[in-house]
Parts: structure tokens; sequence; C-alpha cells
């Protein structure tokens, strides 16, 4: 067996087995690092294909910054794993019906004739080809519709989720940092000249015993 | 390099390199690979170490202290010293927290530290993977570290870690989109990602004698300063060190870790910052080229560079007083973010007009 063929399966067995602990893991925040395990595979599985842009554009944005968030706010999740427990065996026949039904669009699409390998023009790759020019040049020359497409839709997500979460609070005690910055010490500080004692006047001795 | 390598063994061995050789042949990429990496590591590991010597040095005559002086001669014995007290101390692991974890942080936070020297030229040739995607696989790398961080916060079951590791999220994934987006200029005006034409790119000469002035930090100032300050924020160093916050936090992920799982920590963050040098060297000083025409291009010039990107990272935490997070967080989105995302039509405009520099 190639040496290839070999890092195929090893790689595909640690992915499976991370993706089963994703679901089976009992503390979420193992799931979650279960999962960025996962997507290091595929990135390996990626490597291994030749696409060595996607793969690093995968750990880039999802293990670098999405997962990362992810953790961020499972970590501050007060979660009661008992109670998560509760009702297994109720939900289990919608949850089973759902996962089954994807598996079946999944296979429909798979095995589609648009999905299979024929109905890709053949390009053949060489290796003096750098992957990310010529990802550059299509996704800006053939694809570039589609991409600003896409690029819209993302910057009406970002706007949608900047509007969703902005509120105008009164009671905050927001502090402006170039008024901050402009601050003299006179606008914070009085300074008042006074003397150290004050001025002996009176108590000087009216007579002196003799 | 390698073929000296080959025959100082048939040299050494003699008649019976011959029988050796059949053996070892077929894994020798390999055993070149390993070797390259141990030439790598080994010296590494030795800067971290006068890293920290030179740190406290310089930080003490800054503020008119002698800095560490006892330890042999000049006190130059002090990195081994310290090393070896770290290294025989117990590593203690809290009852509580979770142990699997605890133990992966440290070495979560070291591995991308290392793993990230795998792209970096040191000369035309000098590297260990001349990969086309070199750029992106130091970003995707670096941005991994911050998972040594979070997981030693969450895994030691504590509250001041757990604090470090939540202001260590928020401001490394905040950073990275300041220093990606400096990064994209220094790309467009390159046209590559590999670190090599990287360097190469700014060999143009426009100016006579002084190379220098046609390297990338001068016609991308603003980017240079962004890339620069987004990279002491990125290494959680001062005056972005809120993730330790001694005076507040105690020392934020770290408090929990004692002996070698504590050194781990440190030595990702002096790797990391070697790192951050090595790289501001390479995309914005012109790497290993030499600043004058008359001086002949060297792998010295990439480390006298690093040097002094070192230098000034150590002399900023002698100089300015912490950061406030609300500020931290201002800067990075609301002046990085926006003054790298107006700079590329900037650039991008400049490249199309006839006062192009990189045509």
């Amino acid at each position: 067996m190639e040496l290839k063929t070999i890092l195929f399966y090893l790689f595909s067995a640690i992915l499976l087995f991370a993706a089963l602990r994703v679901i089976t893991a009992r503390n979420p925040v193992h799931a979650v690092l279960y999962l960025v395990f996962t997507f290091f595979n595929t990135a390996a599985l990626w490597l291994l294909l030749g696409a060595e842009f996607l793969a690093i554009a995968l750990i880039m944005v999802y293990v670098g910054a999405v997962m990362v968030l992810f953790l961020f706010v499972v970590m501050m999740l007060d979660i009661n794993i008992d109670r998560l427990r509760q009702g297994f065996w109720s939900y289990l026949p919608f949850g089973a019906t759902i996962g089954l039904l994807m598996v079946a669009e999944m296979a429909l699409v798979l095995s589609s004739e648009y999905f299979s390998t024929a109905s890709f023009p053949d390009h053949p790759i060489s290796a003096s080809v750098s992957n990310t020019k010529e990802l550059g040049r299509l996704i800006f020359t053939d694809y570039v519709y589609p991409f600003e497409l896409a690029s819209v839709i993302l910057l009406v997500a970002i706007i949608a989720a900047v509007m969703l979460t902005l509120r105008h609070r009164t009671d905050t005690k927001h502090l402006d940092p170039s008024k901050q910055i402009a601050v003299k010490a006179s606008d914070r500080l009085r300074i008042v000249q006074m003397s150290v004692e004050k001025p002996v006047t009176d108590c000087a001795p009216k007579e002196v015993l003799t | 390099m390698e073929a000296i390598l080959l025959n100082f063994f048939q040299w050494m061995w003699g008649p019976y390199w011959e029988p050796i050789w059949a053996y070892i042949a077929p894994i020798w990429p390999a055993v070149w690979t390993l070797l390259k990496i141990v030439a790598i590591i080994a010296p590494l590991m030795l800067c971290v170490a006068y890293l920290t010597f030179w740190e406290r040095k310089i930080i003490g005559w800054m503020q008119v202290r002698i800095g560490p002086n006892r330890v042999g001669p000049w006190g130059l014995l002090q990195p081994i010293a310290d090393g070896m007290k770290l290294f025989f101390k117990e590593v203690v692991i809290p009852s509580q927290a979770d142990k699997q974890l605890f133990i992966l942080a440290p070495i979560l936070s070291i591995a991308p530290a290392l793993a990230a020297w795998a792209v970096i030229p040191f000369f035309e040739g000098g590297v260990l993977a001349n990969i086309d995607a070199g750029v992106l696989y130091l970003l995707a790398v670096s941005s991994m570290g911050v998972y040594g961080i979070i997981i030693a916060g969450w895994a030691s079951n504590s509250k001041y870690p757990l604090l470090g590791a939540m202001r260590s999220a928020a401001q490394m994934v905040s950073y990275e989109v300041a220093m990606g987006l400096a990064l994209v200029t220094v790309l467009m005006v390159s046209g590559s990602l590999n670190l090599t034409e990287i360097v190469l790119a700014q060999n143009k000469n426009h100016v006579p004698v002084m190379n220098f002035l046609t390297w990338n930090w001068l016609p991308l100032f603003p980017l240079f300063l962004v890339y620069l300050i987004s990279g002491v924020a990125e290494l959680n160093r001062a005056p972005f060190d809120v993730v330790e916050g001694e005076s507040e936090i105690v020392a934020g992920h770290m408090v929990e870790y004692s002996g070698m799982a504590f050194a781990m920590f440190f030595l990702a963050e002096y790797a990391n910052m070697i790192l951050v040098a090595a790289m501001t060297a390479l995309f914005f000083f012109g790497g290993w080229l030499s600043p004058v025409s008359f001086l002949p291009d060297s792998a010295l010039w990439l480390f006298a560079k690093m040097a002094a990107v070192l230098f000034f990272f150590l002399w900023i935490r002698a100089t300015f007083p912490r950061y406030r997070y609300d500020q931290i967080m201002r800067l990075g989105w609301k002046v990085f973010v926006p003054i790298t995302l107006l700079w590329i039509p900037v650039v991008g405009i400049w490249m199309m007009s006839p006062w192009s520099l990189w045509t």
C-alpha cells in the first residue's frame, strides 16, 4: 500500500473517532475540543488531496477564529450535564428521524450526476501551478458573480448581527477615549496655595513672668 | 550541505559506511529533515533562554538597576540556573483540575510556537519547507497558540486563570484580524504567499546604495506600525499583557502551573516573540537582504534585524504602562482595522498608477 493511502485511512479513522466523540463526550468543552480535532484531520485529508490553500484556510478560519469564540461561549455556560441527559429516550425517535433524513439527503446529493467525478472538468494540476494563485484567478474571473454575491450576503449578515446587538444604553459608564486623552490636570485638580501653619498672631505671650 | 555531511560519515566510518548506508538510504529524507529541525530548534531554545536574560538586563539598565549578575560571569549563567530550577520542581496538578487538559495546555501552547519555524527562510534556499502558502501557514499556526492559553485557563478550574483565558481569547482573535489585514497589502505588493519571494520582491533598489529605503517598511509605513503593534498584542506582552496582568489576576492562565509545565508557557511566549520578530524582519525589513548595496546579503542581517525588533519589544515593556482592556479592544477594532481596510485600496490604486514601485 502506498504511504498516501495509509495516511488517508489513518486520518479518516481519527476523523471519524473525533467526530463520534463530539456527540458522545459528556463535557461540552471536551466536545468542542474534539470538534477542533476533527477540523484538523479534515485539513490533513485536504492536504493529501493537494488542496493546500483550502486546508490551511480551514485551520485559519475555523480552528483559529470560529472555534476559539465557540469555546469562549461554551466555557461561560453553566451546563448541568445530568439535566441535559434527561429524556434522552423520548427524544431519540425524533432525533433519529432527522438524522436519517440528513443522511438520505447527503446520499442523494453525493450520488447525483452533478457531483460525480466525471462531471468535473479534467484539469491535470501540475505541481508547478500554485494552488492559491489558481484559486484567486478563478474566483475573480470565472466565478466573480457568485463570489461577489456571497460577499454581499456576508456583509448583510454582518450588518444584521451588529444591528441586532447594538443598543444605546444610557446607564453605562461609557468612556470616550478622546475626551480622556484631551483632559488637562486643571480639569480634575485644583491646587490651593496655603501656608503650612496658621499665622502666629495672637498667641504670643502677653507678659513674661519674672 | 547534505553532501558534506554524507562525505563526513563516509570518511568517519570508512569501509563500514556502505552497509550502514544500505540501511539508512530509504529513510534518509526523513532523517535529513529531522536533522534540519534540530538545527533550527536547538539554537532557538538557546536564544529563548538568553532572551529572558537579555530582557532582565535591559529592563534593569533602563530602570537604573544592574539586573541579574550573580550566577556566572556577568550573570551569564542565570537562564541556565532558572531552567534547572524549573526542571527539578514538582508539577502540581490541582485536585479539581481537568487533568488531561491541564497537561495538554502547555503542549498546545509551545507546539505552534515551534511548528511555525518550518516555513521561515533564513537565507535564500535556507528554509525547512519552502511551501507556496507560507504566509497562510504562519497565520494559521500562530492563531492556534491561543488554544494553549484558553485550555489552561479552563482546565485549572480556578477564577483568575478563567479570567485570563477569557481576556486572551477576545484579544488574540481581535488582533489577528488587524494583523492579517496588514499582511494583505504586503501580499499585494509581493504578489506571492511564499516567504522567500516576499523577501526577494523587496530587493528593488530604486534608491542607489541605500537599499533599505525600498523595503516594505517605508512604502507601507502605516501598515508596518499596525503590524508591529498587533504583533505585541498577539504576544500578550506589555503594554497589552492584560492576560497575565500581575497586579490584577496574578498571572492569568499560568496561576496554577508550576515547574516544567509553567516553563513551557514561558518558552512558548519567548519563542513566539522571536517568531514575530522574524516575521517582521521578513515582511517589512527585507529578511536577509543587505541594507546597503556594497555589503553582501547574509543570514546575519536577518538575525540583526530580529534582534532590533526584539529590543523594541523589551524597550516598550520597560516604557509603557498596561492598557485598559476596553481600550485594547477599541484600538484593535476601531483604529487598526479601519486603517488597514482603508490602506488596502490606497495601495491597490498606487500599484495601478504610473508611480507604482512594484512593477
